[in-house]
């Protein structure tokens, strides 16, 4: 090693205060080959000892701690997307369900109300025709009843007419003739003449 | 504190170089200890140290980035998550089922290449993956590592990967060494792809930043020159920006490739 005492002791006092002296180690230096092929020289193999251990703990440091932590952070993001996703697809499927549900609730009442309004309306036919029906039978009873009422007022009336007309026919004998007529004979020139209708 | 020592390398490199002297482009991957004797001691040189900034950089990019842990992410959280994601879909792509057991594997290794290239791009920093030997380090581990891994998986059947299905029986002297040859070269060919991409780079850095010290030696019109090389080395920081995330990459594909065929049945 070209080292100087003095510069010895300067890289004693950097290498505590750290890197700077890895720089200042190196004044201008000149080698005869490559110097890493001099492997006489105990740095050049030193840095397989060195970096065995190094690396040893760099990969033990990934695989324990640091790796770790990134896998939880990325294995926490992608449960949350898949899971926001499930409960993405679960509030879609109820939505649905929800909707088709409406629809059928829909459907039954509009075929309810349809029943009922349809069942209303043919009670109310039923009913309307029931009393017209009714109504009929008072009307057609009354109408039958004023009929024979009718009937009878005339029946009363053309008898009542016979003893009138007889009445009538005596008077009018008797003004013309001037005497009165046998009751008897004008009862039955009346009724003879009372057969054939006006 | 900070010296700035390419400043004084410089001055004397452009000395140097009016004395017909070549350029070093060297140097910047040489070694020095860190806390003196302690370090000579313990081996420990600024590479190691790079490597430290490096996975703690990682580090605190994941738990800084993690820590708001939201389920909308900001943008540094976003950041770290598509780092997390783009590694675990290359590692369960390439490997298939059993890659999520390798993932952490394949991450580790992804950014510690990874973070190691970007860290030498900083000015006066140190690029440990120029070094085949930490390199070579990385692909005798994936080498040793899918070996186990097959060997616990296949069994015995493992060794017949070394005689291709169908092939006739008469070519097998030829067929076999040739693939004993090629499964061992794979650590050999993973570790210099990486460590030379990474050398060739830091010389172009060099190269091309030396070529504006010499010009500057010639006066106004080297001043002027100057310009070119300096453009040309902000398009290479773009360039080894590309080539440092790819060789990274490159090298964490054909680690889950080997690792693919280690699990397969």
């Amino acid at each position: 090693m070209r080292l100087s005492v003095s510069l010895n002791r300067h890289s004693l006092l950097a290498g505590i205060s750290g890197l700077p002296l890895l720089v200042a180690a190196a004044p201008g230096a000149r080698a005869a080959g490559m110097p890493q092929l001099d492997f006489k020289n105990p740095l050049v193999t030193g840095q397989v000892i060195w970096g065995g251990i190094i690396f040893l703990f760099f990969y033990l440091a990934l695989r324990n701690w640091a790796l770790p932590r990134v896998e939880t952070v990325l294995k926490n993001r992608n449960e949350r997307i898949t899971g926001d996703l499930d409960q993405a697809h679960s509030a879609k499927v109820e939505a649905d369900k929800a909707v088709r549900e409406l629809k059928e609730t829909r459907k039954t009442a509009a075929a309810e109300s349809q029943a009922h309004l349809d069942a209303v309306l043919e009670q109310e036919k039923v009913s309307a025709a029931q009393r017209l029906a009714e109504i009929n039978a008072k009307l057609e009873a009354e109408i039958a009843s004023a009929e024979a009422g009718v009937a009878a007022e005339r029946k009363r009336a053309m008898e009542s007419l016979r003893p009138i007309a007889s009445d009538v026919a005596e008077t009018l004998v008797q003004r013309l003739t001037g005497k009165a007529p046998d009751r008897a004979s004008v009862e039955a020139a009346v009724a003879r003449v009372a057969v054939q209708p006006a | 504190m900070i010296k700035n020592p390419e400043r004084l390398s410089q001055a004397g490199e452009s000395k140097a170089l009016a004395s017909g002297s070549s350029i070093d482009v060297l140097g910047q991957f040489e070694l020095h200890p860190v806390l003196g004797g302690l370090g000579e001691a313990l081996r420990l040189s600024q590479s190691p140290v790079y490597m430290v900034i490096a996975c703690a950089l990682v580090l605190a990019f994941l738990f800084y980035g993690m820590k708001p842990a939201s389920v909308v992410p900001g943008r540094l959280q976003a950041a770290a998550e598509i780092c997390y994601e783009f590694v675990r879909n290359l590692a369960v792509d390439t490997i298939g089922p059993e890659g999520t057991s390798f993932f952490p594997f394949i991450f580790a290794l992804f950014f510690f290449i990874l973070a190691g290239n970007y860290l030498g791009l900083i000015p006066h920093s140190f690029t440990f993956t120029s070094h085949i030997a930490v390199t070579f380090a990385l692909a005798i581990m994936v080498f040793v590592i899918s070996i186990v891994v097959s060997l616990k998986v296949q069994g015995f059947k493992f060794f017949a990967h070394f005689m291709p299905a169908g092939a006739p029986l008469a070519l097998a002297p030829l067929l076999v060494p040739i693939e004993i040859l090629s499964f061992l070269s794979r650590p050999v060919s993973l570790s210099i792809r990486l460590f030379a991409n990474m050398v060739a780079g830091h010389v172009m850095f060099d190269i091309f930043a030396s070529f504006v010290i010499m010009l500057a030696g010639l006066g106004f019109v080297g001043d002027v020159l100057a310009v070119g090389p300096i453009a040309i080395n902000i398009a290479l920081i773009g360039l080894e920006l590309l080539v440092g995330v790819l060789q990274a990459y490159v090298f964490a594909i054909l680690t889950c490739i080997y690792l693919r065929e280690a699990v397969a049945h």
